[in-house]
């Protein structure tokens, strides 16, 4: 298991403020530019293409699809007990993400497996996002 | 030849080189006293004097290097790439000699992470300054660095591609061929695929020896007008084609995993320099990873995407084989002091002058350093070439 509290809890960041007030609710919220009407992760003052301002943020569909992961064989005792993955997801709303894959065993993660989101709770009331199997995709395996 | 693109081609050439390493892994020197000794290694390999130096590089500070070393310079270089630093360096220093801001330019690197353990010795590594995006959305997670992003690519290119933990072993198996050439590589000693997957999974698919190693090392160079290059103590080894290239900071903002910036800034230095892949007779390519060299090869065109795995199952890479890759026996097997891409440009620049001894690649003329920085982050390529390449 992964250590709870974890040994390292996220900053919050000049832009990302409103990303991390949502978690409290455990919602899972990704930044958007209304000009180039594209999602951007991580959160920014500015859109990365048009360097504007007009930025909103919209409420994820909480799921995605695993590009690429790592099973940590050797973890920091501070950090866990046992192997972890850590993953890279892309979303469905069409950004990236790094997180942890929790709910299954390292051996059935999978690069393209879906996932959905979870959360754990930080020490100060945040929730941080994990990601575990998609309901419907959990017996069947990935593709 | 005319046009940008090959404006820096045979301006300038290294001239002297030098680097420091032990199958012990440890130094006796450290700091700025390794870097001097190195500093004047390579100006006696070139037949110069510190009076000469009118330009510095280094990745942490050409000011204080400058200032250790009495030397007040009119070109100073300080980008700090990760362990592509160095080709950086000889990229902007070649094309400030070619521009006239300078003659006459001195590169060095030391770092000497092991003995700075054993002897109890201040670590020196620090934390970037500024906000810094990857401990709000990395760090939280766990990902061992610099191991954990290698081996998320590597997954990929597994998925992707069918590539196996078979195929990037045997790049860590040439690697100990062309190391138990070199006496003074940390480990010489062969190497099976086999023992390369017996060894401990560290980040899943990469094994322990799919790693490079922590040893201390230390190196620098010489590079100087082509027309001052003519009448020094050694052969030239010219500067064909520099370039470089990035296109993230954070592994989770790769575009492709296993695409490298190099499949940007590979083709730009050989067009530079003229040349196909073919051409090359020696390959530095920057081996923190076995899956790093593998990406070199695809993203350099030695071989089409997806195809590394198969490309170097045969040995290729080894001695005798087709594509001759870090004869040094590489940072998996000769030296890794945090920043390697120093020793991919001394090797190569001896390649091309035949001072290798028994692992000498007969009749090398054209020598390649490409560098890797941060998390596949920054790659630099460097083609280099004796005089008889400039016909």
């Amino acid at each position: 298991m992964i250590s709870s509290p974890r040994p390292v809890e996220p900053p919050v960041g000049e832009a990302s403020a409103p990303f991390w007030e949502a978690t409290r609710a455990k919602r899972l919220v990704v930044q958007w530019c209304t000009a180039c009407e594209r999602p951007i992760f991580y959160p920014r003052e500015v859109c990365p293409v048009c360097l504007g301002s007009s930025l909103e943020w919209r409420d994820s569909q909480g799921r995605g699809r695993i590009d690429a992961f790592t099973v940590e064989h050797r973890p920091q005792p501070s950090f866990a007990d046992e192997p972890y993955v850590i993953a890279l997801v892309d979303l469905a709303d069409g950004v990236r993400m790094m997180t942890n894959i929790v709910g299954c065993r390292p051996e059935e993660v999978r690069v393209g497996m879906e996932v959905v989101v979870s959360w754990e709770p930080l020490t100060d009331g945040r929730n941080l996002a994990v990601f575990g199997p998609a309901p419907e995709t959990r017996a069947g395996g990935a593709r | 030849m005319s046009g940008p693109e090959r404006t820096l081609r045979a301006a300038s050439a290294i001239v002297g080189v030098a680097d420091a390493a032990s199958p012990t892994g440890e130094l006796d020197l450290h700091g700025r006293a390794l870097e001097a000794a190195m500093v004047k290694e390579a100006l006696d390999d070139a037949g110069l004097e510190l009076s000469d130096v009118d330009g510095v590089c280094h990745a942490e500070s050409s000011m204080a290097v400058a200032e250790y070393l009495g030397v007040h310079p009119r070109f100073t270089e300080s980008t700090m790439t990760g362990g592509s630093s160095f080709e950086v360096h000889v990229e902007h220093a070649a094309a400030a000699i070619a521009a006239g801001l300078c003659e006459v330019v001195v590169g060095v690197y030391a770092a000497t992470p092991r003995s700075d353990r054993t002897q109890g010795r201040p670590s020196r590594r620090r934390l970037p300054a500024g906000p810094n995006p990857a401990a709000e959305w990395e760090w939280p997670f766990g990902l061992r660095m610099p191991m954990g992003p290698y081996a998320m690519a590597a997954s990929r290119h597994m998925a992707r591609f069918g590539t196996t933990s078979e195929q990037l072993a045997q790049i860590a198996v040439s690697t100990r061929e062309w190391a138990s050439r070199n006496p003074r590589a940390r480990y010489q000693s062969p190497l099976s695929v086999k023992e390369v997957l017996d060894s401990p999974l560290q980040c899943a698919p990469l094994h322990l020896l799919d790693c490079c190693l922590v040893t201390d090392g230390a190196g620098a160079f010489v590079l100087t007008s082509a027309a001052r290059a003519k009448d020094l103590a050694r052969p030239p080894v010219y500067v064909l084609g520099a370039a470089t290239a990035h296109d993230h900071m954070m592994i989770s903002q790769m575009p492709d995993l296993c695409v490298t910036p190099g499949a940007v800034c590979g083709p730009r230095a050989f067009a530079m320099a003229g040349i196909a892949p073919a051409d090359v007779d020696v390959l530095m390519g920057y081996d923190s990873f076995t899956i790093t060299a593998l990406l070199h090869l695809e993203d350099l065109g030695f071989c089409a995407k997806g195809e590394g795995g198969p490309f170097v199952e045969d040995g290729k890479t080894g001695p005798g084989g087709s594509l001759p890759m870090n004869t040094n026996g590489g940072g998996l097997s000769y030296t890794h002091p945090g920043m390697y891409g120093m020793f991919l440009l001394v090797e190569a620049v001896r390649q091309l002058r035949g001072e290798c001894g028994s692992r000498q690649v007969d009749g090398a003329e054209i020598a390649v350093a490409h560098g890797s920085g941060m998390v596949l982050s920054c790659m630099s390529t460097t083609v280099l070439g004796t005089e008889a390449t400039l016909g």
